[in-house]
């Protein structure tokens, strides 16, 4: 048990896990919580796409419009790019060194996953409120 | 690229497998957008969309989304279970790395079998 003899870092904020940044392990703590989340709903995906991923306009719209199916997709989008998100940082501020560069990629793979989540849902709720 | 000093080992292999197949799946990403934004767009948008899709390119892509969808997967249950504490001892974790590598290649193979199956063309 680390005590202020020790360190100088208080018990409560060890147990919390609270850096300077005050993160702490929340970036790996919701990996795993998407990764989980992943799990399900990505086989699901996965089965829905083995049958429909051929099909014509109006059954695709059949079966994206319904509220099952915007429900479940609208999680996995979230979840699915998320999760992609928080991998992808950790790869570029693995491998590239360059700071400027660093920053620009992650400002970039943040802003593309805001906007296609955005552009994901949108076009769900469109298809479920227009019929496509 | 490694060195003669170093051993390619089935351990390191998975783990840079895992980053590999996971920035491979986050262009994917991109492909289920525009997928789902053509279906909001109209038909003949749709349309165009499924005629890459069913392409060669199309085809061969989706192919190895699959692939990389179940590495990545299995892999992924493989970490959670290391994030348990368990499997660590090295004997495990190289059987537990192979399983992976051989379930990738039945489900992504059992994937598209049951597609092509499912569609009378087998």
């Amino acid at each position: 048990m680390a005590s202020a003899k020790h360190s100088l870092r208080s018990d409560l904020g060890r147990v919390r896990g609270l850096g300077s940044a005050k993160e702490g392990v929340q970036h790996w703590w919701i990996q795993r919580v998407t990764a989980i989340a992943l799990i399900p709903l990505s086989l699901w995906f996965i089965a829905c796409i083995v049958f429909l991923i051929d099909v014509d306009h109006a059954t695709a719209i059949q079966w994206l419009g319904s509220p099952v199916t915007l429900g479940l997709m609208s999680l996995f989008l979230v979840a699915l790019i998320y999760h992609a998100v928080l991998g992808l940082q950790v790869v570029i501020e693995d491998y590239v060194h360059s700071h400027a560069a660093k920053i620009t990629l992650l400002l970039l793979v943040q802003f593309a996953g805001f906007a296609l989540a955005a552009a994901g849902i949108i076009a769900m709720l469109m298809i479920t409120i227009y019929g496509g | 690229m490694l060195g003669q000093a170093y051993r390619l080992q089935l351990t390191s292999f998975t783990s840079f497998l895992h980053r590999v197949t996971g920035v491979f799946l986050a262009i994917g990403i991109l492909a289920l957008v525009y997928w789902l934004a053509a279906a909001a767009a109209s038909a003949s948008a749709f349309d165009q969309a499924q005629a890459i899709a069913g392409s060669i390119i199309g085809r061969t892509a989706l192919f190895l989304w699959t692939g990389a969808f179940f590495y990545h997967l299995l892999n992924g249950i493989r970490h959670l279970a290391w994030d348990a504490g368990w499997g660590f001892e090295l004997p495990t974790a190289y059987r537990s790395g192979w399983t992976v590598m051989v379930l990738t290649v039945v489900l992504t193979l059992a994937a598209w079998a049951l597609g092509y199956w499912a569609r009378g063309n087998v």
